[in-house]
This record gives structure tokens, sequence and C-alpha cells, in this order.
């Protein structure tokens, strides 16, 4: 018997060498099972098909090609990737800005007021998403609730003509995903040690430098979790650009809706996927990479 | 001479709570005050108010000679260490120690080096590029009050620097700190719920209960001649003893206090014109022997009484006795054991013990 064993056998009902593998997989069961179904096959799924060709009625015909992959780099598709990256982005710093402020103002609060102003920004979430935009649709058309509003005002002017342009987009992306900026960011401020910030004022830093030199940095990481939450499904989003665009400015998520739907072209939707897919693991390895390398600098 | 901090009728009142109640505190320019008190007594909030955390409901708060009751903290020439160090953790100890000269725009080489000066006043060189978390307690410690000492502030708070560290390191720390302001000569004030840490370090003690100053006087001050009850109480131990005059001469008083034992003290000790008081007596003050009046027994011992000892605890360095006085008072008492082959006290013990009148101090009861 090995040392190894004989010291197992001396502390009986601890975990040590002689325990099967099967034990230690068995508890890993359910994580691996879900982790199977809900990831791994249907990105192999998408990995396969995208490989694939189609037959004039749109069958998937399981053959090898990269055409697909040829045509996602046709500029057409770059331009539309672009211009998706470019809302996103902007949606993302739109929600930066508005939303740093309600949740820093909720994690400041006193703490009996926290969970109710939580609680408002959650409120959204208990009607349906297409209700909810269906009703900007009532806000932003010609003859909506804001123009109507504006007309009391200045009676005769023609009005905002805000629906079904990129203006109406941006407007919805952000409506829709404001909270997921204000959650993580608001996790950060409550995190915050105020003696922290008294520590900067002691130290001579006045209001604003407080803010630049303290408060921004030690909340980055919420703003690092919300701008991923926020500008990943933003970059793809469909249905805001269909229902508050009018399809006229269609993103990456619109064309591979159309691939699946109308074009019934899956391979070639399912290469747009993967190239998208590809591009953000890579970004995000990249920001993981730069944190790392961040933190070893100091060790 | 002017004082470098002054209280000047101070009240803050947080809602209906009266944290600080008409303080009026005066230090002196390179003094080492301590406010000492329990937690909830105020000791806190008056060292915010001089920080400038809290701006006080009544009266002003000057600094070096200047109102600045309605000045920002950044603007006050007073830097703090925190109960918590709060280090900056996303800055290493070389930019956290920097970092209130960044704020004043010294210049880079200055900086640098006046970082570098104060990281070795603190005894902390080699650090420079760690983040506070990869620190121990007792570095980041240092590394608070190099980040505040680095300023040149005319005042240096400390809101119970000492509390988090463990009892052998915070010794050293007492020393130290009170090697550093002996050799800087900054007014330093300092808050503590500790008594043994007041004693140690303290040029003055403010004795802090619910929102007032109970007492302001040298370790010596207090220990020997507390104020109040409060005070006798909280700064080391203290026998309390309801005294009830019995007669009076052309300088001495004759009372009997709780429990029956009669004392005699000076009459100028006595407050003029009452008939009762409250006594403080220090329990190491009483001389206990087997003898009646043994050789050393103070000749000045003008209270001299037997007694039984009820209680013996040995503590080593000392004897930590109960006795019961024939009359019936009990009385906490320490004697020191000096020698091996001296006197050995046990429970059952019957023996004479000596007070001197001067070490009876009359205390204001409330």
């Amino acid at each position: 018997m090995s040392p190894a064993a004989k010291a197992g056998a001396a502390l009986p009902g601890l975990i040590d060498r002689r325990t099967p593998r099967w034990r230690a997989w068995l508890l890993l069961l359910p994580m691996v099972t879900w982790l199977v179904l809900f990831v791994v096959a249907p990105t192999a799924i998408l990995l396969v098909y995208s490989f694939c060709e189609r037959d004039e009625v749109g069958r998937v015909l399981f053959t090898f090609t990269l055409d697909n992959y040829r045509r996602v780099f046709d500029p057409v598709y770059l331009w539309i990737f672009a211009r998706s990256i470019y809302y996103a982005g902007l949606t993302t710093v739109i929600c930066i800005v508005a939303g740093y402020p309600v949740a820093y103002c909720i994690g400041r609060a006193r703490e009996e007021w926290r969970q109710r102003l939580l609680l408002l920004v959650m409120v959204p979430f208990w009607t349906s998403f297409l209700i909810r935009t269906y009703a900007w649709i009532t806000i932003l058309k010609q003859e909506g609730l804001l123009n109507g509003f504006l007309r009391l005002f200045s009676p005769g002017t023609a009005g905002l003509d805000l629906l079904y342009t990129p203006t109406a987009v941006v407007i919805g992306l952000v409506y829709a995903y404001l909270p997921f900026m204000i959650l993580p960011i608001y996790g950060s401020v409550e995190k915050l040690d105020g003696a922290l910030i008294e520590a900067a004022y002691d130290l001579g830093a006045g209001p604003l430098r407080v803010f630049s030199s303290v408060i921004i940095p030690l909340t980055l990481p919420g703003v690092a979790a919300g701008t991923l939450l926020v500008f990943v499904p933003a970059v793809g989003m469909f249905a805001i650009t269909d229902l508050m665009g009018g399809a006229r400015v269609p993103l990456i998520g619109n064309v591979i809706q159309n691939q699946f739907m109308q074009a019934r072209d899956w391979p070639f939707g399912a290469a747009l996927g993967a190239v998208f897919m590809g591009l953000f693991a890579a970004t995000y390895w990249v920001m993981l990479r730069l944190g790392a390398q961040e933190e070893d600098s100091v060790a | 001479m002017n004082p470098m901090v002054d209280l000047r009728g101070v009240t803050k009142r947080f809602g209906a709570f009266t944290a600080v109640n008409d303080v009026t505190l005066p230090i002196a320019s390179g003094e080492f005050l301590t406010l000492l008190g329990p937690s909830g007594c105020g000791k806190t909030t008056l060292l915010r108010l001089m920080a400038g955390f809290d701006t006080p409901t009544e009266g002003s708060v000057w600094i070096g000679g200047e109102d600045v009751t309605h000045r920002p903290p950044y603007r006050r020439p007073v830097n703090q260490v925190f109960q918590s160090y709060a280090l900056f953790p996303h800055l290493t100890v070389m930019e956290n120690v920097g970092f209130g000269l960044r704020m004043q725009r010294v210049g880079a080489a200055e900086a640098a080096e006046r970082v570098h000066e104060a990281l070795a006043l603190v005894s902390l060189t080699g650090l420079d590029a760690r983040r506070p978390h990869q620190l121990s307690g007792g570095q980041r410690q240092r590394v608070a009050l190099a980040r505040a000492l680095v300023c040149r502030p005319k005042v240096l708070l400390l809101d119970e620097p000492l509390s988090a560290l463990d009892a052998k390191l915070r010794r050293s720390m007492q020393l130290e700190l009170k090697r550093l302001q002996r050799q800087l000569g900054i007014t330093f004030v300092f808050v503590t719920h500790d008594q043994e840490e007041a004693l140690t370090m303290s040029d003055r003690i403010a004795i802090v209960n619910a929102g007032r100053i109970e007492q302001l006087g040298t370790a010596h001050e207090i220990y020997h001649r507390p104020a109040t009850r409060f005070a006798a109480d909280f700064v080391g131990q203290a026998n309390l003893l309801e005294a009830r005059l019995l007669l009076q001469d052309a300088d001495t008083v004759q009372v009997s206090v709780t429990g029956g034992l009669e004392l005699s003290l000076p009459l100028a000790a006595w407050p003029a014109g009452a008939t009762t008081a409250l006594l403080a007596m220090r329990p190491e003050k009483v001389h206990v022997s087997r003898a009646r009046a043994p050789a050393d027994f103070p000749a000045a011992a003008t209270n001299i009484f037997e007694a039984r000892i009820e209680e013996e605890i040995f503590q080593g360095a000392t004897d930590h006795l109960v006795l019961v006085t024939a009359a019936g008072t009990r009385l906490a008492v320490v004697v020191a054991n000096e020698s091996a082959y001296g006197e050995i006290f046990h429970a059952g013990d019957r023996v004479f013990c000596a007070l001197h009148a001067d070490d009876l101090v009359v205390v204001r009861a409330e």
C-alpha cells in the first residue's frame, strides 16, 4: 500500500485517492447534463450546420463547404456587422450615462429604501417585452403621445418623425437594456466602503476628484459587467429593430433571423451566428487577458 | 498660546439623538490628546467634527486659529487615520501614500521623495508596488499612517487605529505612535475605548460619556483624581463608597461608608456643607499586612482597620483580594507580589489594612 493510501485508511470518511473517480463524476452530472443540453449541443448543431449546404426548398444537406463563411465576409454583411456594433455601442454608452447616476443614488440610499427603489427598476419586467415595445410605438408614432404633448405647447408644429428611424431603434434598445446596466453598477456601488470616500475627502480631494479617482475606479467592475450584459444582446437584437425601426435599419440579428425564417438558408444563418459568437468569445478572452495582466503586474 | 484645535460650545444632534452635548475642548499645539469613552459616547463624532465629515448643530470648530466650522474636509489642515484604514484597494502602497500629494498637485519628483520619507518614517520599505490586500494588518496600519502624515497636517486624527491589531502588535504600535508624535511635534487627537491605550500614550485624556466631557486631565490626574463616578469606574478599577459625614474638626472629617467602615479624610477634600458624598478609592492604595502597623505601612496612613480576606485570586505580579472589614464593608484590593519571601495571603486570613487619607477621592455621583 502506498503511503498516501495508508494515510487515507487512517482517516475514514474523508475523500481520498481511493474514492473511485466515477463518484466524483456523479456529483458533476447535473451540471454536465445542463451544459451539454443547453450549451454544447446547440453550439455543436450551429457549427455543423454552418458547414452544410441547402437544397432549393431549404432543407439542410449534410455536405462540407466553406461557402457560407465566404459569404459572411461579403461587404454587405460586414457593413451590417459594423452597423450592429455601432448601434449596440451607442446603446451601451447611453445606458452607462443614464444608468450610472440611478445606480449610484440607489446604492448610496438609506438601506430601507434600496430594496424598494430596486423594485422600481424591475417593474417593467412584469409586463411582456412585446407589449412594452408596442407602448413605445404609441408614444413615438406621428400621431402619438409625444407629438401630441409637443403640440400642446406649440400648436401647429409638424411634430417629430421618430418612429421607424435609427433614433427609435436606439431608444428601444436603451429602454430594453437599461436595467441590465443599472443592476451590476448598483452591486458595485453598494459594496463601496463609505470610509474610502471620506478618506479621499480627508486627503484633499474635492467632490469631482473623489468621483474620478475613487468612485469611478472602484465601480468599474460593475460598469464592465453591465457593458457585457447590454452590449452583447443589443448587437443581436432583432425584435426591436423590426418593430421600432420598421425593418429599415436591419442589424445582424435581423439578417440571421431572416436566414432562418424567410430565406430558409439555415446553413448561412448558422455561419453568421458562428462568426458572431466567435467575435464575442475573442473580445471576452482579450478583456480577461488584459485584466489578468494588470493583476500580474502588481503581484 | 492659542490652542491648535478648539471646540467651542459644540453640540451635534442627529434627529432627536444628541451625540455631542455642548463640548468645549481646547487642544494645545503638539499635544497628544486622547478621547476615551465607551462605544456610542460621542467620541468618534467629536473626531468627525474636527475632520469636517460632520458639521456641528451649534457651536464652532477652530483649527490653527481659524474658524473651520463650515469648511469641507478637503480644505482643513488635518488628516485622519481610519479605524478600517480605508486604503484605496485599486492603488498600490506608493499611490495610496501619494494620493494626498497628488490632490495638492505636488510635483512628481517631490511627491516621490516625500512618499518614501513617510514610508521610512513608519518603517515600511520595499512594499511600494503592493496592493492593500497583499499586506498584513500591521503593514496596512503603517500605510494608513504614512498616507496621513505625508500631507504634513497640523493635526492628525486617529480613530481607534489599533483596534484591529493583535495585543502584542498593539503594544508596540502604541509606543511607536508616541515616538512619532514626539519626533514630528504634530498635534495628535486619538480616539479609543481602551483605557490602557489612553494611559500609555496621552499627554492629556478627555473622558467622554453621553456626549459630554466628564473629565479632562493628564493620565495621572485622571487615574489618581477622578472627577466623576464614571471616570473612576471607566479608567482602572475603583471602590466606590457612599460616605456619610460623622464629625468634622479643624482639618479632617470622619465619615462612615457603605457597610459601616469609618474613615477620615482631609477637610479640604470634602465638599463644603455636604452631609453625604461618593468616595472613589483605587484597589492598590490599600496596604495589607497580617501584623498591625508593620514597617511598610506609610507613616502618614491615617486610616487603619481590620478585615478578613474573603477571596484571593493570584495573578502573578499581583494578588487580587476581596476584603470584608470588621464593620462589614467590602473592598477590592490589589497587592503587589514584590518578593517571594513576603507575606502570602489566603482566603480566610485576618489582616490589617492601612489607607492614606489623600487616596480617598470625592467624585461627582452623576
